[in-house]
């Protein structure tokens, strides 16, 4: 580990310290030859430091993050784009998103952020093709004998605001050592959200409807059934 | 700093040392889940040996997967040709799934309707700078698309006896205007383009399109005028893809970002549009940048349409429902242009609201709260998360922010792009599409109504995939490609990777936005267009004196940043150069020097007797704007707008007419 020092620290006191080492690679894919770990802290500055130059920063982590890459740090490495879920990543111990993550004002404390557990790429950056590729295999699709006419049916039970951010699914410990194999809650929220669609003409033929072709937790079967009686109980009480 | 170097130079060394060998291979690729794998590709090193290429051969290949690129994409996979789409984003990230209010279609659930109608809204919402046989095309289709998403999966809201509920909009009438509010936008609560994108993108993974996610596209490859593919740059590794490809379809959205204050995402850069201006191609109509009336006050967060939909209504400071008197018959749901240049004179005149009079009120509290959860929950988050605001108590402060781009890439109402010139007329580029924001086909002239957009991305993204249906067959032979093609490309990549001037990416992107921001806003005079135009050149030039600092070439956002900002720059010194040119006010292009609409006869007072204006003297035309990436200067040509329809038995064309609401 070869930890650098950002030396802005003259320019603005208490103002982020990005603490980076170098980066791990998930995927065999990388050349580098050996693991790198990587770190990043933020400590959130203070804004009445006199002397500080004046930043235009709004109440949220991605903004933090965003000036710090601006005006301190070019290299610093995470994604972002709009309300879409991608910015998802681990802050103060808590996976969530940036975006919509407020920033803690109390500035005795530090933002300590990193990426999604166990999926790592660059900085803050994790590692997703696998979570698609479980979600592609569940068959996410409607799939109806006549597609011709408009539907006469009550729209389809499903959490509406899904955004594949992960954050579920990271936060799982059996995820992390098991997600070649365990779909995760993500997936299998998804997968039973599928099996449930009213509109759907052949669900006996979907995959998640064989209880042995979803990979469930290992040892713990009762998980898919836990979490279709959690989303069942939680729709109910919407209705 | 000097440690920061230090250690950035090690770790460079590093990496370019290991980058030494071929990117990619077969067997280092499957090592890693890797969906959206490469088929057929070989490793060659005909542009560099310091960056090695992978080449891939597909039947067609689509640059972006938001809505319209998804569904030419998966269209293409269904009639069966091996697609390719190539996105800087995961899908579901585009900036299609930040759409909330709905998309326009003649279903007549909520009463008697006919897509004629809605034609007439759109070409009279276009100011009469649309071209009719595209708004033909797409408000005929309108209702069939609606369908189809419906069978694809998406959980429109319904009324109560199970139809797809429709809201009223912006600019949509009954009997061309005389029969009052239409209400024919179909929609998922106020969360419609999250609906459409995720049920689209769930569909696509039936087809077996090929994607490359997280390549960020660099520029298509011409050669003789034709467009043979696209050359790309993996983000997750580095590495160089060049895609050979028949046909090329462009979807990659706007170019928001050129302004400080806009409701688009950090990624709306207008890459496509930057490709085609490198080609030499032009660009049509950029000067047509859409304003939102309802922003979020200071974050510049979308506050849909569809609030005034439901029955929500603007104040000034004085609790006056102000639209009343600027759109006596539509009211708060006059078209967007209208309504954005309300609250400017608004607020110019004094009656702004909050300390600094600097914006209007949204007021959605006198609607019963069991309606506003039901239709617009979205915005009730999203206005307490960044305004502070209980919807159902006090009302949202807003203020106009740039949403939209009419403008793009000229293409016919099939899809495919066009240039122009005056003895040939339009003429098509060989193997280039375009569809979606990026395309200008143009359905939305010089303003769009709202809820035509989401309408625009599934009609046009299925009318490429069956053109290209039309006139190729899947597995024809590709022409040969030189070997060094999208040379300059990687050229361009390296000397941004190593740039070592004085500025850096997010100081020159700053200087651009203000610029914008403050010489091309929702009221323009020639004086400020043309500061504006010199001030842009200057900013322009100085993206030769850039500084980047991540040397690296695996994930390296610096740098993909500052290919966005050149992508950027092209698009705003076009916009801004159009708009001092175009001496009318039209659309969403307001000249307080040219108040007027500058047609080829004047349409306010009686025909008769009127001596047609020639081309070059009135304004009723599409702007072609070209530009010389290396100076940045702008060459400006016309192009006359299409004004008859498909079938002018089955849909007359509408005349031109003041345009009031």
């Amino acid at each position: 580990l070869s930890p650098r020092s950002h030396a802005s620290m003259e320019q603005c006191s208490a103002i982020a310290n990005a603490m980076v080492a170098s980066a791990f690679f998930a995927t065999a894919a990388a050349l580098a030859p050996e693991p790198r770990i990587k770190h990043f802290q933020i400590y959130h500055w203070d804004p009445d430091t006199t002397g500080d130059k004046p930043r235009i920063c709004g109440p949220i982590v991605l903004d933090a993050l965003i000036n710090i890459k601006n005006e301190m740090d070019p290299t610093l490495t995470f994604r972002h784009s709009c309300i879409c879920g991608t910015c998802a990543m681990n802050i103060n111990g808590g996976n969530t998103l940036a975006s919509l993550n407020k920033l803690d004002i109390n500035t005795s404390k530090p933002i300590k952020s990193y990426p999604l557990p166990h999926m790592y790429v660059k900085d803050l950056v994790p590692a997703m093709n696998n979570f698609y590729a479980q979600y592609k295999s569940i068959e996410p699709f409607l799939n109806k004998r006549d597609e011709s006419q408009e539907g006469k049916e009550q729209y389809h039970q499903t959490v509406e605001e899904y955004i594949f951010c992960a954050c579920c699914s990271t936060s799982c410990p059996s995820y992390w050592w098991n997600g070649d194999q365990y779909l995760g809650p993500a997936v299998l929220m998804q997968a039973y959200c599928w099996l449930i669609e009213s509109r759907d003409e052949f669900t006996e033929d979907r995959p998640s409807k064989d209880p042995f072709s979803l990979p469930l937790l290992p040892g713990g079967s009762e998980v898919l059934e836990y979490i279709e009686k959690v989303s069942n109980t939680m729709w109910q009480q919407t209705e | 700093m000097a440690a920061l170097s230090t250690a950035s130079r090690v770790l460079a060394k590093k990496v370019l040392s290991a980058k030494a060998l071929p990117a990619v291979s077969q067997s280092s690729r499957k090592l890693h889940f890797s969906v959206y794998g490469k088929n057929n590709s070989k490793v060659s090193d005909g542009i560099s040996t310091q960056y090695p290429v992978v080449d891939h051969e597909f039947d067609a290949v689509v640059v972006g997967a938001g809505g319209a690129g998804l569904r030419a994409a998966f269209g293409l996979s269904e009639a069966g040709f091996n697609t390719a789409c190539v996105t800087k984003l995961f899908p579901t990230r585009s900036h299609t799934v930040a759409a909330q209010g709905g998309i326009n279609a003649a279903l007549g659930n909520m009463e008697g309707d006919d897509w004629r109608w809605h034609f007439y809204d759109t070409v009279k919402g276009s100011d009469w700078l649309g071209d009719q046989d595209a708004i033909h095309y797409m408000t005929e289709q309108a209702p069939h698309a609606v369908v189809e998403l419906e069978n694809f999966g998406m959980p429109f809201s319904r009324t109560e006896d199970g139809k797809i509920y429709q809201r009223a909009f912006g600019g949509q009438s009954l009997k061309f205007g005389k029969g009052g509010q239409a209400h024919r936008c179909c929609c998922v609560a106020d969360r419609t383009g999250h609906s459409l994108l995720h049920t689209l993108y769930g569909r696509s993974l039936r087809y077996d399109t090929s994607y490359f996610v997280e390549y960020f596209a660099l520029d298509l490859l011409m050669e003789d005028g034709e467009c043979k593919g696209v050359i790309a740059l993996c983000m997750e590794d580095g590495s160089i893809h060049r895609f050979r490809s028949k046909n090329t379809v462009i979807a990659t959205g706007g170019y928001g970002r050129t302004y400080f204050s806009c409701t688009s995402a950090h990624t709306s850069t207008g890459d496509g549009n930057a490709m085609v201006t490198r080609a030499g191609l032009p660009c049509q109509d950029l000067e047509f940048v859409q304003f939102h009336p309802t922003g979020i006050y200071g974050a510049g967060c979308l506050i849909t349409e569809g609030c005034r939909g439901e029955g929500g209504i603007l104040i000034n400071s004085e609790g006056e429902r102000f639209m009343e008197r600027y759109a006596p018959n539509a009211k708060d749901l006059a078209s967007r242009d209208v309504v954005s240049r309300s609250i400017t004179i608004e607020i110019r005149e004094g009656r702004g609201c909050g300390p600094e009079k600097d914006h209007a009120y949204l007021q959605l509290h006198h609607l019963p709260p069991q309606q506003l959860a039901t239709r617009l929950p979205g915005i009730s988050e999203t206005a307490m998360i960044f305004a502070g605001v209980d919807v159902t108590k006090e009302p949202i402060p807003v203020l106009p922010t740039v949403h939209y781009n009419m403008g793009g890439i000229p293409t016919n109402y099939r899809g495919q792009v066009i240039t122009h010139t005056p003895e040939e007329g339009d003429k098509v580029v060989p193997g280039l599409f375009a569809c979606g924001e990026a395309a200008c086909a143009s359905v939305h002239g010089a303003n769009r109504l709202g809820a035509n957009s989401l309408l625009d991305l599934v009609v046009f993204g299925r009318a490429c995939a069956h053109t290209i249906a039309d006139i190729c067959t899947p597995g024809e032979k590709l022409s040969p490609l030189k070997t060094n093609a999208g040379e300059e490309s990687v050229a361009n990549l390296d000397k941004l990777r190593f740039a070592d001037g004085n500025m850096r990416t997010s100081e020159i992107r700053v200087n651009m936005q203000k610029t914008m921001q403050n010489h091309a806003a929702v009221f323009r005079t020639g004086k400020v267009l043309k500061e504006g135009c010199d001030k842009m050149d200057a900013v322009y030039q100085t993206l030769d004196d850039i500084k980047t600092f991540d040397r690296g070439i695996v994930w390296n956002t610096d740098l993909v940043e500052t290919l966005e900002l050149q992508n950027l720059m092209l698009n705003a010194v076009q916009t801004i150069n159009s708009a001092e040119q175009r001496q009318e006010s039209r659309g969403a292009h307001s000249r307080e020097d040219f108040k007027d609409r500058m047609d080829e006869l004047d349409y306010a007072k009686p025909l008769a007797g009127q001596v047609r204006k020639p081309f070059e003297e009135h304004w009723r035309k599409h702007t072609l704007s070209t530009v010389d990436p290396k100076t940045g200067k702008v060459t400006l040509k016309y192009r006359p707008v299409i004004d008859n329809s498909l079938d002018a038995e089955d849909c007359a064309a509408i005349p031109p007419a003041i345009r009031s609401y």
